[in-house]
């Protein structure tokens, strides 16, 4: 397949043959990605970082994926947060960077700016997230973490816990999975619960999801347990953010329950969904689900640029 | 049985069909109002319909409408039906119909989403069903709820 150019605004943008194709070529990455082999295949190319908002982890995984390449990273985003404050518009901004970069990774804070960016620019465009919109290298890489943990991810039983009403992230991994033939469950309180939007869509997939506030009770089937965050500010009152952060919270209890090889998955930071006491179970896959990031976002680094790996 | 008197026109057209409450919804996608208007203008709202149920009709006189009014009129009202009447006849006659993309035709519902910050680019969506229409916003993925208060 030729991914060359290929602007990534939205997994929904990918055909299954295509994420596997990008998984694949993922795990091809993993040794360089750990230093232990050395690659100069994007040598002369140079990413043009551009975030409007802070994101210090996606930017530097970005930067680092490019620099273990052989890539140059320039960082747009601090040169330009004056002409950005002086109102230029997006649309003028990425024009400027892509006359200085081969590829654009853009965090922005309204949602369809990457795809607005993809418009303007004939350089490829990634999207390191808009707003609430996707993020679509964060579902790649917890895709790919699936894929290596557990050998596969049809047939799985995944549960996603947490915010599941405002974390797109969790929408598009939703739909994902359910494209790769996992069986989902959604537990969140009911003011947290899954958008019909996102289960409508999921069923449209072929999926057959189970909806539930109850983690006790589906935790001793769940193969992959993938928490996000609860944001106090969704609620009103702090009271019951502290009830919600406390049933929801995981911890080596709760864990006692799950089947030896379940894995717990979290996109980072963390507040207090997980214990530290978990970091050091074997369940625990969320700095491994971090790293993995690198080796997926050198693949498409490779992928849209057209160069051969 | 007649369904209503009205004045009939010589030339103009008549959008029949009209879903029941979204005359004047209609009008305000022509653009018409009191000050701007110096030919037969009628509306009829809340009349039996020999299809289903009740609807409204519009006629007006001296009036053909260009492709991006009929596709406004498609979305508060996908079963209108357009007749252009030449001569007091129906010379024309036709259902509206949405393309799968639409531009510039409604503004997106989602305050945050890109095409509501000052850019120069159109609002876009996908038609994801045609009656009841469904719209997705081709930027932020959002899906249209309030269609009608946001037609450009
Ligand atoms: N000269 C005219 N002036 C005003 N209205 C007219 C005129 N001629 C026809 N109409 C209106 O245009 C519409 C379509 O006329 P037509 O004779 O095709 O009716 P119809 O057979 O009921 O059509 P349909 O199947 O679309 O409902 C009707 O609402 C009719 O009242
Ligand atoms: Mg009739
Ligand atoms: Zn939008």
């Amino acid at each position: 397949m030729n991914f060359e150019n290929m602007d990534v605004v939205s997994i929904r943008d990918f055909t299954r043959d295509q994420i596997e194709e990008i998984l694949d070529k993922s795990r091809a990455m993993l040794p360089y990605a750990k230093g232990e082999k050395v690659s100069r295949a994007l040598e002369g190319k140079i990413l043009g970082n551009l975030f409007f908002e802070p994101s210090t982890r996606t930017r530097l995984s970005f930067e680092s994926a490019a620099n273990r390449l052989g890539a140059r990273v320039i960082d747009v985003s601090q040169t330009s947060t004056t002409s950005i404050v002086k109102g230029e518009t997006l649309a003028d901004t990425i024009r400027m960077v892509e006359a200085y970069s081969d590829v654009i990774v853009l965090r922005h804070p309204h949602e369809g700016a990457a795809r607005l960016a993809a418009h303007f620019s004939k350089k490829p465009v990634i999207n390191a997230g808009d707003g609430a919109g996707s993020h679509p290298t964060q579902t790649l890489l917890d895709l790919f973490t699936i894929q290596e943990e557990m050998g596969g991810i049809e047939g799985n039983n995944v549960t996603i816990l947490g915010d599941l009403k405002y974390g797109r992230t969790a929408h598009s991994l939703a739909e994902a999975l359910t494209v790769f033939g996992a069986k989902l469950t959604f537990v969140a309180p009911e003011t947290l619960q899954m958008p019909k939007d996102t289960v409508d869509q999921v069923k449209k997939l072929g999926g057959d999801p189970t909806i539930t506030s109850d983690i006790e009770g589906v935790i001793a089937d769940t193969d992959v347990l993938y928490i996000t965050r609860i944001q106090k500010e969704r609620f009103p009152d702090p009271a019951e953010y502290q009830k919600v952060a406390g049933t929801y919270r995981v911890d080596r209890e709760m864990l006692r329950e799950a089947k030896k090889d379940m894995i717990v998955m979290h996109p980072l930071p963390r507040i207090d969904e997980i214990a530290p006491e978990v970091d050091s179970t074997a369940h625990a896959k969320y700095f491994q689900q971090a790293f993995n990031g690198i080796p997926v976002r050198m693949a498409l680094l490779t992928s849209v640029l057209g160069v051969e790996f | 049985m007649r369904e209503f008197k009205v004045t009939p026109i010589r030339n103009g057209t008549v959008i029949d069909h009209i879903n029941s409450g979204q005359a004047l919804n209609v009008l305000r996608i022509l653009g018409i109002n009191e000050h701007n208007v110096d030919s037969t203008v009628s509306l009829l709202m809340h009349v039996p319909s020999k299809k289903t149920g009740w609807k409204d009709v519009v006629k007006v006189e001296d009036r053909e409408l260009d492709k991006q009014t009929v596709d406004k009129i498609a979305l508060i009202s996908p079963k209108a039906t357009i007749d252009i009447i030449r001569d007091f006849n129906v010379a024309e006659k036709y259902q509206v119909r949405l393309s799968p993309r639409i531009r510039n035709l409604v503004h997106c519902g989602n305050p945050n989403c890109i095409t509501n910050k000052c850019e120069p680019v159109a609002p876009e969506f996908d038609v994801e069903n045609h009656d009841p229409p469904m719209l997705r916003c081709i930027y932020c993925d959002r899906t249209l709820e309030d269609i009608s208060g946001n037609l450009i």
